[in-house]
């Protein structure tokens, strides 16, 4: 007889299940994660991700295959960039820190760059966690921890994300450190790009919070009065770039507050895993060995949200979108249209209101559509003579 | 976007072919545009990979950086695309014409007219997308502090002579493109996006292809299946038959076929320059000659279908008839580029890493006013576009039903006619409103009195170009039976608040900038990548 399982194993046998057999599950990232976020009520997107199945593959499988994917040229030189950034145990990464961060701390010198090796996700952010705890308990010097590994829970699921650093101030506090390869152009940056990258940073910061609440609750066996304060999470994250055109770090402070805020609404907003895998036919698999059909026929049975900034944030999105043309959904064509036409949700319900044939003339949309469908026949008309 | 053009995109759904979103063209197309078509290095600040560029759809130059992190290909490359820049710019900064401007006397302070030179023409460039808009500002960032040997002696790694001049030049295009209505660099992407609602989002349009198919499928095809073709169709090797009209390339290319074929130039050098003797430096001169070759034309196929494309989005845009004032807005195009060439003729320093506070100003003003000037102009020249502003309750237009002559008080009594308009649409009219009407390219205004018959009648006064006698000009007064089309919006644009000059910014905002110092150019280090 198989031991009582609890709720949690439970569920991840249910994902495990939903991945298929012998399919490994993919790590959600942080970029995955702000992406996620971006999307809340995209059940589809919620499902897939926390189950850990890999989207590519899978929208591959569904014959509308992702075009996402990374130029070895750009992997190079961001890895070639991240490395000139951590040299010398992090000597410039720290210098930046201090001068952009925190001038009023001792300058940086004979900082503590601890080993943060482990086996496995968990034991990587167990090792973490330890070495957070470690830094707390030599205030005054400077601690960089170089590619940890932090966990977060997403819907009801594990999520493991790997900042490219995180730095201990001499004062206990924590910063996130960003290192990105695209350009800081005469001081400025293209701001599409910080953008994603204070979203992605946000995560983090999350994730760390949740370190830094778990260090300051525990009792460390002694009295109450010697409980450790938890430890500060700095929201202004430390964001690195190289400088013009050159491979010289430049570095710029970056409030992430809002994309913060925003950030935990929207996940604690998330559908809860459990709660979609529940409603989930059973049987249901996304194994991307499966016939096209089943696959289809799976992935339908989870409702998405799409909308076309989709296409650049998720690898089902071909597939979403020529289901959601197929049903002539007006989102279809941006969500600000939607805004504007009221209740009328179809291509077909619009075009039929607007000419007339349906829809009730005292709804404002509707009215206001037949105004537009005449003034803009009036218009053409008078083109044409 | 207006409901207008959401209707119009839904119509582009259901017919599966884009529609029109303007009954004229808006921008102005040169004769003879160059057009440019560049790639870029994933991953690096603007290292240009190759481009096609010229002035002939048949007969395009490809340009290639064989690799592009060497410093010295790539300065051959900027030098290549001077040569084929800087002559098609000074072709046109040599014909002028006699123009007027009205210029502060410095002595007296007292506005005169001074006759001036203008360029009779000036150059156009065409790039495929807005990224590619943002290229050329970064090309021009990045070559307008070069030193060339000639400059500076000193300089390390100096670049070849004409760069820096390119660098001011690509640099003013970048900077006139970010005023609205104005045609000197144009993305074809948002030049046809004008024009034509496809039934895709407006995020979809930015792919060239796709826009292209949507608003000219091929024959047996609806927009919506040769916009997906374009987006994704692969060929046998997994490159896309549509590749990216640029500058970022796939990666799907950068991995499978340039990647290799960079390695194998890589290698090919390195053996060059180990060679031994004459007879094995020929041979291995051969292997790099096929290896660069190899590149060559590998970017000229990821370039030559976006050229095409261009060409063929300016062929369809050519069908459409100009805009009435799009000639009024390319004079403004030609007083801002004999302006720089009067610049760089008269020995100024390449335009500053950042603008003083009044220049600033003066920027954003300039926007500021094109933009609504674009929009009331647009809206003259397009019944279209006023069909939008009708909708929105800033213009109605109807039929005169009643000409009733009337006079102002005073010692000279002139005629104040009041005009009854019965109109369908809906204007926000308010006590006295100015209202505006187009009476031989020039703006009459007349203000709301009283609106009649809940609102379907609109009863007003006109105001002016009626002439000085009492009785008004012929022509001048609608009468009974016409058609008339009035704006809440005024038709020309009134300048702002004068700014002070320079030397006079107050210290609220940095105080004078000082003399104009030759800024220094970026210090190159050895892992320089543009």
């Amino acid at each position: 007889m198989p031991p009582p399982r609890t709720r949690g194993t439970a569920l991840r046998h249910r994902l495990a299940e939903l991945r298929g057999p012998d399919v490994p599950a993919k790590a959600l990232d942080a970029r995955a994660l702000a992406a996620l976020a971006a999307n809340p009520g995209c059940a589809r997107r919620a499902i897939l991700d926390g189950a850990g199945v890999n989207k590519a593959a899978l929208a591959s499988a569904l014959g509308s295959p992702s075009t996402f994917g990374q130029s070895q040229f750009a992997l190079t030189r961001g890895n070639a960039f991240e490395a000139k950034v951590k040299a010398d145990g992090g000597a410039e990464l720290l210098r930046l820190v201090h001068e952009k961060l925190d001038r009023s701390a001792e300058p940086p010198a004979d900082a503590r760059v601890p080993d943060l090796t482990a086996t496995g996700p968990q034991g990587r952010t167990a090792r973490t966690a330890l070495e957070l705890r470690e830094a707390a308990a030599h205030p005054g010097a400077w601690t960089l921890l170089d590619h940890p590994m932090l966990a977060l829970d997403v819907a009801g699921s594990p999520a493991f994300l790997e900042p490219d650093a995180v730095v201990v101030h001499p004062d206990g506090s924590w910063t996130v450190v960003e290192i990105k390869s695209f350009p800081l152009l005469d001081g400025s940056a293209d701001p599409a790009k910080v953008g994603a990258a204070a979203r992605q940073a946000a995560v983090y910061v999350l994730a760390l919070e949740e370190v830094a609440a778990r260090l300051g609750a525990e009792p460390e066996g002694r009295g109450a009065q010697d409980r450790v304060a938890a430890p500060r999470v700095r929201h202004r994250i430390l964001l690195v770039c190289p400088r013009d055109f050159s491979n010289q770090p430049a570095a710029s402070a970056v409030d992430i507050r809002k994309q913060r805020a925003v950030t935990a609404r929207q996940l604690a907003r998330l559908t809860r895993i459990e709660d979609i895998a529940d409603a989930l036919p059973e049987g249901t698999c996304f194994s991307p060995e499966l016939p096209a059909e089943e696959l289809t026929a799976a992935v339908e049975s989870v409702p998405a949200t799409y909308a076309p900034e989709c296409l650049s944030a998720c690898e089902l999105a071909f597939h979403c979108r020529t289901r959601s043309r197929e049903t002539g959904a007006v989102t279809s064509l941006g969500r600000p249209v939607r805004a504007e036409l009221g209740g009328l949700t179809t291509v077909e319900d619009v075009l039929a209101a607007a000419r007339g044939e349906a829809g009730d003339p005292d709804d404002p949309a509707v009215a206001a559509l037949r105004r537009a469908a005449a003034l803009r026949a009036e218009a053409l008309e008078a083109a044409c003579r | 976007m207006s409901l207008i053009s959401t209707l119009a995109r839904l119509e582009a759904v259901s017919t599966g072919r884009a529609q029109p979103a303007a009954t004229v063209r808006h921008r102005h197309l040169g004769d003879r545009p160059l057009v440019f078509v560049p790639l870029i290095t994933a991953g690096e600040a603007g290292a240009p990979l190759g481009a096609l560029v010229g002035t002939d759809r048949d007969a395009p130059r490809l340009l290639v950086v064989p690799q592009p992190r060497d410093r010295d290909l790539r300065f051959a490359f900027l030098a290549d695309l001077a040569d084929v820049v800087l002559p098609y710019v000074d072709a046109y900064a040599e014909v002028v014409e006699a123009a007027e401007r009205t210029e502060t006397d410095p002595e007296t302070g007292k506005r005169v007219k001074v006759e001036v030179d203008l360029c009779a023409d000036a150059p156009q460039l065409i790039v495929p997308s807005r990224a590619g808009i943002d290229l050329v500002r970064l090309l021009g960032r990045s070559m307008r502090f070069r030193r060339t040997a000639e400059q500076d002696p000193e300089a390390p790694y100096p670049a070849p002579p004409r760069v820096p001049l390119l660098g001011r030049w690509l640099t003013h295009f970048g900077e006139r493109a970010r005023v609205p209505g104005s045609s000197l660099l144009l993305a074809m992407t948002d030049v046809l996006g004008r024009h034509w609602a496809t039934g895709q989002s407006s995020l979809e349009d930015q792919h060239l292809g796709a826009l292209l198919a949507w608003i000219d499928p091929p024959e047996g095809m609806t927009g919506a299946e040769a916009a997906l073709k374009a987006e994704l169709e692969r060929d046998a090797q997994g490159q896309l038959t549509c590749p990216p009209a640029g500058p970022a390339t796939d990666p799907a290319f950068d991995n499978k076929l340039l990647a290799p074929a960079i390695e194998r130039y890589d290698r090919a050098r390195t053996a060059l320059a180990a060679a031994e003797d004459g007879l094995e430096a020929d041979e291995r001169l051969g292997a790099l000659t096929s290896a660069e070759q190899e590149i060559r034309d590998l970017v000229h196929s990821r370039t030559r279908p976006t050229w095409d494309a261009v060409w063929r989005g300016l062929d369809l845009l050519r069908e459409l008839p100009e805009g009435a004032h799009v000639e009024e807005r390319w004079t403004r195009d030609r007083w801002s580029f004999t302006g720089h060439r009067d610049r760089v003729l008269a020995g100024e320093p390449p335009q500053p890493r950042r603008d003083d506070a009044v220049t600033a100003a003066n920027k954003l003003a300039t926007r500021e006013r094109e933009q609504a000037r674009l929009e009331a102009q647009e809206a003259l020249d397009d019944p279209l576009v006023m069909a939008g502003r009708r909708l929105a309750g800033e213009a109605f237009a109807g039929e005169v039903t009643d000409v009733v002559m009337a006079y102002s008080d005073g010692k000279r009594p002139s005629p104040r006619p009041l005009v009854t308009v019965r109109t369908d649409d809906r204007p926000h009219l308010g006590e006295r409103t100015k209202v505006y009407r187009s009476l031989g390219g020039k703006p009459q205004s007349a203000e709301f009195v009283a609106d009649e018959e809940d609102g379907a009648c609109v009863v007003l006064r006109i105001l002016d170009k009626m002439g000085r006698g009492k009785e008004p000009e012929p022509g001048s007064v609608p009468e009974k039976g016409d058609r008339v089309c009035f704006t809440l919006f005024e038709h020309e644009q009134r300048g702002g608040a004068k700014l002070p000059d320079p030397e006079e910014t107050p210290w609220t905002h940095g105080g004078p900038p000082g003399e104009a110092t030759l800024e220094a150019a970026d210090p190159v280090t050895e892992e320089d990548v543009l």
